[in-house]
């Protein structure tokens, strides 16, 4: 500490305009970015870019692709995910308990490419057969199910006990008041957790890679590859042709306004509960 | 009261089985990886981790990926140097210097980063960020400095620096958020006692409050560690892709590869079981990585934060 008061006070500003110009830093790569995606990916679109195969220069099978994706993450995901939240949340005063939740803690920070060499070996290579959008939903699930379980528990924590309470002392079973109980009391924090966790699977890209593979056409049934969109983004980048990739930059257009408006809505509904 | 007995006992039962479904996730995909890598490790050992070449050619296969683990390594440590430093100041920005109203908007716009999916950010280095890295960072840099080895070559701006310029910024939302939780999470009385013997609030900053949540703050760093070792496809789209001995990160301003990218590139298109086996050995020391990673990274965040009052986790 400098004894000099006049230098100390410096050093103080000095310090708030660093900290000012790191936040300033970290916000220019988001605007260049949301700025270069609609410069670049406004411009193709059209009602039939959103429609059309990619044969004819369109990215209907991409969006098809992520719809279903989402749906079939979604279906076999976020029931698993409660559950095991439930679980953690309202029995998890054990050893097996804070065990497990030290695995889903692990499991939310799992490389995404090695899930997909485990989708690829468990479902393309063993279950199926060929590439499959059910390789690509397992893929997601296994990314879906520990954050779906650790923002549930977090919610249910939220739940006060009085509530369980005065459920149970009206005679009502254990099981009984956790779902007509404390879930609905949940509400509001289980479904913003359940679409931030379904906006961050919609972006994934590497566990797709190896699992559904990408595809030309709309949906071909569950034993074909499909499309989606951060494949079809990752792949026209490849492309030399600067149309395809403008029809990359499109695709990275509608894919972040799915996930940004996915997430942004829940926030501003949300007021700062989960300020993580 | 039977009934009502194996209720409670078969929901609870049924969740219970549910909840492992967690670590059935991990237990398979050990099992896969370790399985699935058996014939390359069998073959060269040791030497799958300190070989250097990547050869599928029958009769003349090796298969080595120490450039990738070094590839790794160098890529995220530019993302820790560049990174972590930035973080650090928009957390205390956040928390301890910035006006009321506008500290929740700006936490927001901080934390879309982490919204943004990783293809396109890998979309965004490809055709913007690499030229302003070529142009005014590696260029300018390698004109003076090219001399010294690690700026050696030529500046093309798809290369080991934009790759780890890029993590930076992927690393920054999960760095700060962790950080600013930390240090929001010292109590207000070491803070008072600090101002109380007449320390400016950058010293009460740098001597109480930072060396407080110290532990936390490297916690948050290893997180974003973490985040850095595993990320796949930004990474693949800067980073040039190299193979072989030419992956060897002599040089920032070189095409590199790390393990997840090497992944990413080649698994699908790999012609024999041997190098199959090879991408899922890469997988195998990346899954140990970035387990080794995390499970330090929690014990560290979660003893901060049970000072708080131990409702945290």
């Amino acid at each position: 500490m400098s004894s000099n008061y006049a230098f100390r006070k410096f050093k103080n500003r000095l310090f708030f305009f660093l900290c000012l110009f790191c936040v300033v830093v970290a916000i220019v790569p988001l605007l260049s970015i949301l700025y270069e995606v609609i410069l670049r990916g406004a411009p193709q679109l059209s009602l039939k870019f959103l429609t059309a195969n990619a044969l004819q220069g369109g990215i209907g099978p991409a969006i098809q692709g992520t719809l279903i994706m989402i749906g079939l993450t979604s279906v076999i995901g976020i029931p698993v995910g409660i559950l095991s939240g439930v679980y953690l949340a309202e029995f998890g005063n054990n050893k097996y308990a804070s065990a497990l939740r030290t695995v889903h803690n692990v499991l939310t920070e799992f490389p995404s490419i090695v899930v997909g060499i485990t989708a690829f070996s468990i479902v393309v290579v063993g279950i199926i057969g060929t590439y499959s959008p059910l390789a690509g939903a397992v893929a997601l699930s296994f990314i879906l199910i520990p954050i779906v379980a650790r923002t549930t528990e977090e919610s249910l924590k939220l739940v006060p006990d009085s509530i369980r309470e005065a459920s149970l002392a009206l005679g009502v079973h254990r099981w009984r008041t956790i779902l007509s109980v404390v879930l609905p009391t949940a509400r509001s924090g289980l479904i913003t957790g359940t679409l931030l966790a379904v906006a961050r699977i919609a972006g994934e890209t590497a566990p797709l890679l190896f699992t559904i593979l990408g595809n030309s056409y709309f949906f071909q049934g569950f034993n074909q590859p499909m499309d989606a969109l951060p494949i079809r983004i990752f792949l026209d980048s490849r492309q030399p042709s600067v149309e395809v990739q403008a029809q990359g930059w499109s695709a990275a257009l509608v894919l972040i306004l799915i996930v940004l408006s996915l997430s942004i809505s829940v926030r501003l509904a949300s007021r700062g509960r989960f300020t993580r | 009261m039977i009934v009502k007995m194996t209720g409670d006992k078969a929901f609870k039962v049924v969740a219970a089985i549910v909840a492992a479904s967690a670590a059935i996730i991990l237990l398979v995909t050990s099992y896969v990886l370790v399985t699935g890598s058996s014939l390359v490790l069998g073959r060269f050992g040791f030497g799958f981790l300190t070989g250097t070449s990547w050869n599928p050619v029958v009769g003349r296969e090796a298969f080595g990926v120490l450039p990738y683990i070094l590839g790794t390594l160098v890529t995220s440590g530019i993302a820790l140097i560049i990174g972590v430093p930035l973080s650090l100041g928009i957390a205390i920005f956040l928390v301890e210097m910035s006006p009321k109203g506008v500290r929740v908007p700006l936490s927001y716009l901080v934390e879309l980063l982490a919204a943004v999916p990783s293809v396109i950010y890998g979309l965004w280095g490809l055709f913007v960020l690499r030229f302003w890295t070529q142009n005014y960072i590696e260029t300018p840099i390698n004109n003076y400095l090219g001399w010294i080895p690690i700026f050696s070559g030529t500046p093309f701006g798809l290369d080991i620096f934009t790759a780890g310029i890029i993590l930076a910024i992927m690393i920054i939302p999960t760095v700060a958020s962790v950080s600013r939780e930390v240090i929001s999470a010292v109590p207000n009385s070491i803070r008072e006692g600090a101002y109380s013997i007449g320390a400016t609030k950058w010293e009460v900053i740098r001597h109480w409050v930072l060396s407080y949540a110290r532990s936390g703050i490297f916690g948050a760093v290893i997180l974003g560690l973490g985040r850095a070792v595993g990320e796949t496809m930004a990474v693949t789209m800067v980073i040039g892709n190299a193979i072989g001995p030419n992956a060897m990160p002599t040089s920032l301003f070189r095409p590199g590869q790390t393990l997840p990218s090497l992944i990413a590139n080649g698994f699908i298109e790999s012609a024999t079981p041997l190098e199959t086996s090879a991408f899922v050995g890469a997988g195998l020391i990346l899954l140990l990585v970035s387990l080794f990673i995390n499970v330090i990274a929690h014990i560290m965040v979660t003893r901060v934060l049970k000072v708080k009052g131990g409702a945290v986790e």
